[in-house]
């Protein structure tokens, strides 16, 4: 049984302190709608929702305003147990920005509550009715073999159904969201139970089909319960037991996505769903970094199971776009780089005339994501993004709580398949319009204006609880090292390239002192993610031979922590000045001004653009970032410094 | 029941009843726990048939009195090898 579906696998898990979070909502006086939307907006199990639910239902009673969350009425038509799903709605609702409120009718007293001008739905005034109604609680009865007999069954069922919505909408003029039928499992004949008229399996189809018929065009809705018991498996969905100790419609371990799917729908009719998708590059729409790894070594292809896996992503997106979705861009990278594969790699399906606003830059994503929801005159609201790296997400969503951001599995053959299921782009009714928004966006990739950084970055970083460690080059490094000297090209000051026998050899060369860096913080370990070389090749200075880092921590503070490490080196050392190099290449345009924002001072350039930086290690002053400092191994080592004679 | 399981029961007990306080104890029933009606029962048999992994029939269900009864009978499933 996948857990993608059961657990609700894109949405972030629940706080350990979600019990006291619900607490504290009721004790404090504050506002509560936007706090319960957050613990909301985690993957609830069945007993969490409930507990919710009681916050929800206690605030309310308490005469607490629920702003921003938006009022709405459903009442509940069942002929099985509710007393679980009614709390996981409640709860759910909240999560799409809806204060629910749910009535819920007799069980099993459908018709009359319907019929009944009085009943106690139709005075709640209710703006939605769901009707779920479990294939064991309506009128169907086996015809094997007897086509007329089948029919009439069949548009019992449906007149049944039909006697409802009828009456509902004379008494309360509420939309009803009308449940079709899972079919369970146990067959009599095997695949003929599909084909004859008359079987179980032909009844229900049959019904199905009649239902999904008479709400197009109407202002009803369906609610495709038999898809998503399909979806999951209608042996995983139809639990015996759970039906004899409680008549529970379904497995109870469904209960959260259940209850999902219904208020994507309830959203979906107050205009709630998303519009936008942004989509990150590197490792998100192929594999590999196209900084790094050029056009040919990024993983985008038919023929190869990492390239397809990607190209299922991009087909997924196009589709959405084809279906009015607009697609934007959010990508750390050089503009003309990042757009590179969009324009000549002949295995990508998107292209840059499928991209409204393509934003490819070295500031932090929440900036980026503000500027393109402006730029596109769409709210955070309307936006998802996807993206590979937890880290860009976990700021995402602090920052633009607004934007829906789904967990990503590792492997990115179940990248489309995450997105689907997370519904974001569930719509209620279908118009030309829809099509043709995309439309109207596209044609132009452009770039957003520049926008101010949102949010405190700082504070951010402050909470991932990070840990750099120095070490210098040793056996155990060696070929992790070697691997980025010869791989990394754009957070690369000089690009030389060393053999892994050359990186050997600056081990115990007393001319050279070397940094290989690592780095962790709560999302995981990051692995080596920064080489420094420096030479000792004149009295007094450190010529800074390489300095390379991963972009993927960029804008964390890596590089000023590691200048930091330099300096305290290099004083120790005797040493008085660090030199630093700027060699350009088409790919390392991204670190042209790093000696400039570390504090050291230009005092060459030469025609090919090469710049020389110099910076006086008594006098330099470089303020810590938030993290942890470990240094291992430098003890013992001979002195790099060349002294003078 | 060993500590872990123990634990483990706890902590249900906490989450489905909503109360922080409980303490197990084999005597312990139905009567003397706020919201322990046969809805909440069955939510507390589902809840420890998710977090154990064991699986509860019908005639089980039924006929448990109290927590010692309760723990007996997860006691008796944990060291069963596992049937599907």
């Amino acid at each position: 049984m996948s857990a993608l579906y059961s657990e609700l696998s894109w949405l972030p898990r629940t706080p350990k302190d979600f019990t006291a979070q619900c607490k504290d909502v009721l004790r404090d006086s504050e506002p509560a709608g936007a706090r319960i939307q957050t613990l909301a907006s985690c993957g609830m199990d069945e007993n969490q929702l409930i507990r919710l639910a009681k916050v929800i239902s206690s605030s309310r009673a308490d005469g607490r305003s629920l702003a921003p969350l938006s009022e709405y009425r459903l009442a509940l038509i069942s002929n099985a147990t509710v007393d679980f799903i009614a709390p996981a709605l409640t709860a759910t609702a909240a999560r799409y920005g809806i204060a629910l409120e749910c009535v819920t009718a007799g069980y099993d007293q459908g018709v009359q509550e319907s019929l009944n001008p009085d009943s106690e739905i139709n005075r709640a005034k209710p703006h939605g009715v769901l009707i779920a109604l479990d294939w064991r609680g309506v009128p169907v009865k086996l015809a094997l073999g007897k086509p007329e007999e089948a029919q009439a069954i069949v548009n019992g069922v449906l007149g049944h159904i039909q006697m409802i919505r009828n009456g509902i909408q004379q008494n309360s003029g509420a939309t009803c969201m009308v449940q079709n039928l899972a079919t369970p499992p146990e067959l009599l004949m095997g695949s003929l139970d599909r084909a004859l008229p008359g079987a179980l399996r032909n009844l229900l189809d049959s019904v199905n089909h009649g239902l999904a018929e008479s709400v197009l065009g109407t202002s009803d809705v369906l609610m495709d319960v038999a898809g998503l018991a399909e979806t999951v498996g209608l042996a995983n969905w139809f639990s015996p037991s759970e039906w004899n100790l409680a008549k529970l419609p379904f497995s109870q371990a469904f209960l959260p996505l259940y209850a999902d799917h219904v208020c994507r729908i309830i959203a979906a009719l107050r205009g709630k769903t998303r519009r936008c998708l942004v989509l990150d590059l590197d490792n998100t729409l192929w594999g590999g970094v196209i900084g790094d790894d050029g056009l040919a070594g990024i993983q985008i292809a038919q023929g190869d199971a990492v390239g397809e896996a990607y190209l299922a992503l991009q087909r997924y997106c196009l589709a959405l776009r084809e279906r009015g979705v607009v697609l934007a861009v959010s990508s750390k990278n050089e503009d003309d780089v990042a757009r590179s594969p969009f324009r000549e790699h002949p295995e990508m399906l998107l292209r840059e005339d499928h991209i409204a606003v393509f934003q490819a830059n070295w500031n932090d994503k929440a900036t980026n994501i503000k500027a393109i929801s402006e730029e596109l005159a769409l709210g955070l609201e309307s936006l998802v993004f996807v993206d590979d790296n937890p880290f860009e997400r976990h700021l995402v969503r602090k920052t633009l709580p607004q934007v829906a951001i789904p967990e990503l599995p590792d492997d990115p053959a179940l990248y489309a398949r995450t997105l689907a299921a997370a519904g974001y782009f569930e719509l209620a009714t279908f118009s030309q319009e829809d099509l043709s928004r995309a439309a109207y966006y596209d044609g132009n990739a452009r770039r957003a204006a520049l926008q101010k950084q949102v949010g405190d970055l700082n504070q951010y970083l402050a909470s991932l609880d990070m840990e750099i460690t120095f070490q210098p080059f040793n056996e155990t490094g060696r070929a992790r090292i070697a691997q980025l000297i010869n791989k990394s090209n754009q957070f690369n000051l000089t690009t030389r390239r060393y053999t892994e026998a050359e990186v050997a050899e600056m081990e115990s060369n007393p001319n050279c002192f070397t940094l290989q860096i690592r780095l962790t913080d709560s999302f995981g370990d990051n692995g080596m993610i920064s080489v420094v070389i420096c030479r000792a090749t004149r009295v007094g200075d450190w010529d800074i031979d390489t300095w390379l880092m991963s972009c993927r921590v960029l804008g964390r503070g890596v590089e000023t922590m590691t200048l930091r490490e330099l300096l305290e080196h290099a004083s120790e050392r005797g040493v008085k000045k660090l030199v630093g190099t700027f060699r350009p290449t088409d790919k390392n345009k991204i670190v042209e001004q790093h000696y400039s924002k570390l504090g050291f001072t230009e005092v060459a350039r030469s025609a090919d653009g090469t710049t020389v930086w110099e910076l006086d290690v008594a006098a330099a002053k470089v303020e810590a970032c938030p993290m942890r400092v470990r240094s291992d191994g430098f003890a013992g080592r001979v002195s790099v410094a060349l002294q003078g004679q | 029941m060993s500590e872990q399981t123990q634990t483990a029961l706890t902590d249900i007990f906490h989450d489905v009843f909503d109360d922080d306080t409980i303490v197990l104890r084999p005597d312990l029933s139905a009567a003397d726990v706020d919201g322990w009606d046969s809805l909440a029962h069955v939510r507390l048999l589902l809840t420890i048939e998710r977090k154990m992994g064991i699986k509860f029939n019908a005639v089980e269900a039924g006929k448990l009195k109290n927590v010692g009864e309760l723990i007996a009978l997860i006691d008796n499933k944990l060291s069963a090898p596992a049937r599907k």
